[in-house]
């Protein structure tokens, strides 16, 4: 293969998978490894920094979009953005010391986890919670644009999402990915926070939980720019066309082709890493 | 005025992503045409590790790679580009929440302004 063919393939693939995670919600960014590893043979340690980068791109962009329309709390982001970033550094400096086939284990189950996710309902919204102290001291209650004008909401378990922040950083240094899903867990779950507010808010945090464990990946030598560069337009075409797209589309459909999609990638991640091929 | 300066800080913020995101794919889109005209020839070996070389990981090295006509240091300088964009959001943050005087959020800006600087910084 030469390195237009490669490069030609590599951003299909990626369009693809922007595309459909843009349509999902889901987010792209966790078939490109397995995509790059399993179809193509890259080094996983490359499609990891890869895939890394391509997830500030798309998070950046559809982070510009929330913010402005005001659904994104820029203080409960910056607050917990303390410890996405503390686990991001941990997760990089761990991915630079654990062998790989380890590294593809641990990318299986994360995967696993995503398509059982797929297959799950979007949660409700809670009313009536009690504020937590903390959170009435670090402001982190807010409002949010509803039809009937701004709805207010406040925060809970501030000290349970900030853990499990610490946790989602962690993931996402280690395997490259935006852990937007975990995030959404932390926020939604553990802070009862409305879930556009959890989902607008993780978005706009996964560029910076990113960005801290880019930073390592780069001065590793982890990211190619000749596999990088490819992933990184592709995706951001993919998920700039899956976003004007998304009112056509038909979210139940998408959903189960993704989750059994990225199942059958966890299963064939945990094997070849069992089976030391990766 | 708080809410409006909220406001405000949000669509700053939403332009300077935008922006970002914009600039770093037009770089990385130059080096690439650049590199496949040069190199789309040649086959393509990204299977064995080998970490890359001085020239696309130094923060230096890659602006110096890139004025040399290395076109792959032109992609890795977009990917730099990238990788800056949130942390001159959260520096932009840091000026935003010292207009409104919130002690508190500079803070805890500052906090990850430095974890974000030791990462892109600190290790060279």
């Amino acid at each position: 293969m030469t390195n237009l063919e490669f490069s030609a393939l590599v951003a299909t693939i990626a369009g693809a998978a922007g595309f459909l995670g843009a349509l999902t919600g889901l987010g792209g960014g966790v078939v490109i490894t397995p995509a790059l590893t399993l179809l193509l043979g890259v080094d996983i340690r490359y499609a990891i920094g890869a895939s890394l980068v391509s997830v500030i791109a798309t998070s950046s962009g559809a982070a510009a979009a929330y913010v402005k329309e005001g659904y994104s709390n820029i203080r409960i982001g910056m607050f917990l953005e303390i410890a996405t970033t503390i686990g991001a550094l941990c997760g990089a400096f761990l991915a630079t010391r654990i062998p790989t086939s380890a590294l593809a284990v641990i990318f299986g189950l994360m995967l696993l986890h995503s398509a059982w996710q797929s297959y799950r309902a979007e949660p409700d919204e809670l009313d009536g919670a009690k504020p937590d102290p903390l959170a009435a001291r670090l402001k982190l209650d807010g409002t949010y644009p509803t039809a009937e004008g701004p709805k207010k909401y406040h925060v809970r378990g501030v000290k349970a999402g900030f853990g499990l922040m610490f946790a989602a950083g962690t993931v996402s240094g280690l395997l490259g990915i935006g852990s937007g899903a975990l995030k959404v867990i932390a926020m939604d779950r553990a802070m009862r926070i409305p879930f556009k507010v959890s989902t607008t808010t993780s978005n706009f945090m996964i560029g910076v939980t990113a960005a801290a464990s880019a930073g390592v990946y780069l001065g590793r030598g982890y990211i190619d720019p000749a596999v990088a560069m490819p992933v990184v337009l592709g995706v951001l075409a993919g998920s700039m066309l899956g976003a004007r797209h998304l009112i056509s589309a038909h979210p139940k459909v998408l959903r189960l082709v993704f989750g059994i999609v990225v199942g059958v990638m966890a299963l064939e991640m945990i094997f070849n890493g069992f089976a030391g091929k990766i | 005025m708080k809410a409006w300066n909220d406001f405000r800080v949000e669509q700053i913020i939403g332009n300077l992503l935008r922006a970002g995101v914009l600039l770093s794919a037009v770089v990385v889109l130059t080096g690439g045409v650049g590199y496949l005209i040069g190199s789309g020839g040649k086959p393509a070996a990204h299977a064995a590790f080998h970490g890359e070389p001085r020239n696309y990981t130094g923060l230096g090295a890659v602006l110096g790679a890139a004025a040399g006509g290395d076109w792959l240091a032109v992609v890795q300088v977009g990917l730099l580009l990238l990788i800056a964009t949130p942390v001159a959001r959260v520096a932009f943050s840091l000026v935003a929440f010292g207009l409104e005087r919130d002690r508190t959020y500079m803070v805890v800006t500052v906090l990850v302004l430095a974890i974000l600087l030791y990462s892109v910084i600190g290790q060279h």
